[in-house]
Formats: structure tokens, sequence, C-alpha cells
């Protein structure tokens, strides 16, 4: 296949398990041993005022992603640039000094998800991919829907069809397929997978299988963000769900760039992993000692982080051990209480991964292992109106009256 | 026991370019002997040094992901349907 393709900065796949190197392509995986390919860059010199030059959107960042530098021209959904919230209250009421709330239900289509696709978006554009695919637990689904509506794609996703309700539907109203298959998300992956090698799949695009290695590299732009929104600072400790384990990974890449780039100070940071007690797969090999991650059935009502075979869990192990950081899991009555805790607290309204951040962070600092006294950011993912059933019994008015005074003061006389 | 192996994408090298190929076993361990034996190299593919199932890789007979049952001891009926797909992230 003749491409000409302009990925800026990029210059090569490398293996991230053994070094080995392959041109720019639409492969992920390498030939020697399954790893799993990333971005190799050749950064030239990129400095603060030229990303504060940039747009508010995840394009001020183009220099450091695989995309070319007029990518901001193009159609897109412009991601990115989500409220980093200072969370005093929330602060407050866990015993923190200083807490912040990376807020990416903020982002057009209400998830991290937006990020991630942008760079798959360009990447499909480049390959002459006419179709953009995926396998989704439903906020990659509507990310990719909009991307390709945008974009003058066509689209065909796949999802578990027991998702929640919202998530469906955002799924399928921008026009795109949507097909839900009879099974947990690591089938819909698997299926997917083989889609891929099969005629059927040719010359599809699929986000987080084929464009996984351009894809991936959207979630560094959360890094950046948080960054440059602390001040050019790097936090002390920072918060991330784990579903696949790919955002936790490229945020660490993120702030490495920053550092060998001379972009922040170099410093220590601390990088913790949440996860759902129903899907912990990678809570549980972490607190075995383990290094390899055995798969699990998810049971959880956290469904965007119902990954049971997370493929970069044994990434996530590694990160958490050489920053200081540690891996916890939460409940589903405590993943509800922390939705409420963030919405009472901060006026924020979490999807359940948000959640799941909260409640972790909130049994790390009672049992010690997150330092109250350093600053700290937790990422909220995507929107709570995804995820209303996990909150709906609770969350009803407090009283239903007529329209007079009299009914108002006598249902709330004392 | 005869079964049959799908080959993903980045291994049809070794199999001239098939996708599915017919295999032989009582169990994955066997098979994948055999299939090494057919297409060599291919083994060293799929296990790492130690002779364990490298870690981005995912084997399943059937339906099932080999991590869930027996690992290389998971057995082979006849006719049974061997996958073998790179992992790859979410979701």
């Amino acid at each position: 296949m003749a491409l000409s393709t302009d990925f800026g900065p990029a210059t090569a796949l490398s293996c991230r398990e053994c070094g080995t190197r392959y041109d720019i392509g639409p492969n992920f995986a390498c030939i020697e041993c399954f790893g799993p390919l990333e971005v190799a860059y050749e950064f030239g010199t990129v400095t603060r005022a030229d990303i504060e030059s940039g747009p508010t959107n995840i394009w001020r960042y183009r220099s450091l992603l695989p995309v070319p530098v007029d990518v901001a021209a193009k159609p897109n959904m412009q991601p990115g640039w989500t409220k980093l919230v200072k969370a005093d209250n929330l602060a407050g009421e866990l015993g923190m000094r200083s807490l912040y709330v990376k807020d990416d239900s903020g982002n057009p289509t209400h998830s991290f998800k937006d990020r991630v696709v942008a760079i798959a978006v360009e990447a499909a554009r480049n390959f002459g991919f006419t179709t953009l695919s995926c396998s989704s637990t439903g906020n990659l689904a509507g990310a990719v829907g909009a991307a390709a509506a945008r974009a003058g794609l066509d689209s065909c996703v796949f999802v578990p069809a027991n998702l929640e309700e919202a998530k469906i539907v955002v799924a399928s109203v921008y026009g795109g397929r949507l097909v839900g298959i009879d099974g947990t998300y690591d089938e819909v992956n698997r299926f997917c997978s083989e889609l891929i090698g099969d005629s059927l799949g040719e010359k599809w695009g699929f986000v987080n299988v084929n464009l996984r290695p351009y894809y991936a590299e959207g979630s560094k732009t959360l890094a950046y963000e948080i960054a440059e929104q602390l001040g050019w600072r790097i936090p002390d400790q920072i918060v991330i769900p784990v579903a696949s384990g790919s955002q936790l990974t490229k945020i660490d890449k993120g702030f490495k760039e920053l550092i060998r780039l001379g972009l922040v100070e170099e410093k220590e940071y601390r990088i913790f992993a949440a996860q759902a007690e129903g899907c912990s797969p990678v809570s549980t090999a972490y607190k075995a000692g383990h290094d390899v991650v055995q798969p699990v059935r998810p049971n959880t009502i956290a469904k965007s982080l119902a990954i049971g075979n997370p493929a970069d869990g044994p990434y996530v192990l590694d990160i958490a051990r050489r920053t200081g950081g540690a891996v916890e899991d939460v409940t589903d009555p405590e993943i509800v209480a922390a939705i409420r805790l963030l919405a009472r607290t901060e006026g924020v309204f979490a999807e359940t991964a948000g959640g799941v951040v909260l409640g972790v962070t909130r049994k790390l600092v009672e049992n010690g292992q997150l330092d109250p006294g350093a600053e700290t950011v937790i990422l909220n993912t995507g929107e709570g109106l995804k995820t209303l059933d996990a909150v709906s019994a609770e969350a009803r008015p407090a009283a239903v009256i007529r329209p007079s005074l009299d009914a108002f003061r006598t249902a709330f006389a004392n | 026991m005869s079964v049959s192996v799908r080959i993903p994408t980045i291994l049809r090298t070794y199999t001239g370019g098939a996708s599915e190929v017919a295999g032989e076993g009582g169990t994955l361990r066997e098979v994948l002997l055999k299939l090494d034996a057919d297409y060599p190299g291919i083994g060293a593919r799929i296990l790492d040094e130690s002779g364990k199932i490298r870690r981005f890789v995912n084997v399943y007979v059937g339906e099932e992901d080999v991590r869930f049952s027996d690992g290389l001891e998971t057995s082979t009926p006849d006719g049974a349907q061997i996958s073998v797909i790179p992992a790859v992230a979410g979701g």
C-alpha cells in the first residue's frame, strides 16, 4: 500500500516489550513477541509559549502527538482543555490539603474518549480508511460515532448489548451502525480482533485495535493539560481509573515527556490506579504481588471499567510500583456513595468510573497509602447523566406537593 | 484429536497466509507442539522462553480463554476451534 502520510513528530512504531521498531502503519502488535506497539517520536524544540498560543483543545499539544501540523483546521470534535476543578470542599471532607478534579465529562460526547478518538481519526485519514470502528464499553462507541460523523467517515461500532440505556442512545444517535453483541466486553473485543483479520473488516480502522498505537496517545493530553493547568507543574499524586490500563500508562508517558522536554521541573510523582471490586483483576494482582494479570468475568455497575482481561494491566502494575503508588478497588455501594459525595461537595456529577476514582481515593487516604498533605489530582472521565441508574434510586425529590405555600410549609414543617 | 487453529494476521507469514490451519493433539500444549512442527518457529511466537503463553497473547479453546481453564493443559476435544489472538486494549 503506497501511503503519503503525515504523522507530525512521530517517526516509527516501537514494541513496548522488546523494542523492535516498525515503520508507521496500521499495526498494533509486535511480530516478534505480540507486545503492544507504541508511537516513537523525534520531538524538536517545544516551548511553553508555543503551546500556550495554540487552540483551547488538545491540538495545542499537536507537536507532541502523531498528527499533522494542520490538524486543527480539519473537521474534528476539538476535544480537551476540560476544567481542572480545585476541590476545596471535597478536600476538607476527606482531610486532604490540596485536591483537584480533572473533569473530563466536559468533552464533546462527555467522556475522555473524545481525546483518543480524535487522534485515531487522523490516523484513519492518513491510512485511507473510510469506516471507523471499535469495541467499546459504551463511551468509546459514542465518541467514535460523533467523530466519524464530523469527519465524514462511516462508522460501525460494537458494544455489549446490556449497556446502560444512555450509552446505547449516544452510540447510535450519530447515524453510524451500532451493533450490540450478546456477551461481555472481552467477548466483543475478541470478536473485533477476529473481524480485523477477515475480509469483512477490510479497510476498517478499529480505533482501539489496528489504530491503537495512535489512539492511545490521545490520553497523554490529560497529563499535559493537568500540568499546564497547575502552572506547568506535575502533581505529587494522581488517581486514575483502570479499565484496559491504557489511559494510566499514557498519562505516565505524558508526564515523562514533559520532564524530558524541560517543560516542567523534574520531580517524583506517584500514580494510583482505581478499579471496581466487581472487576478488579489488576488490583488483585497488585495485592498478590504478581506481575501478570489473571482475567476475571466482570460484575459491577462501573460498566465503562468492566474489562476483565486488561491488555495494559501488566504496565499498570509496573507503573504503580515504580512510582510508589498503589492499585485499589471499591465496592458498588462505595462507588454510589462517592458519586453523591462529589456531586454534593463540588457540583460535579460523575459517571460510575468517576465514583470508582473518588471511592478509591477516599479508601487510600483512610488506609494511609495516599498522602493527604500532598497535592493530588483525581480524574472524572465521564458524565453522570450516562449512568443515571447508579444513583436514580437515591437521588429523588425531597417532596412532591401541590403548588401552594401551605403544602410547602406542611411538607417541611420541621 | 483433530482441531482447527485460527491464526492471527501477524503470524500468517508462518502459515503461507492461511488464516486457519488443521491441528492435532489432546491438550493445547500438544496442539501447539504439532503446530510448531508443521510451521517451524510459530511456537516461539506464542510461547515465551520459559514455555508459558506470552503475556500479550490470548488463546481460546472454543469460547473459553484458556487462562480461565487449565492454560496449556486445557483439553482440546475432537473438532475444537482454537484461536490465537493478540491482546488489545479497550474500551
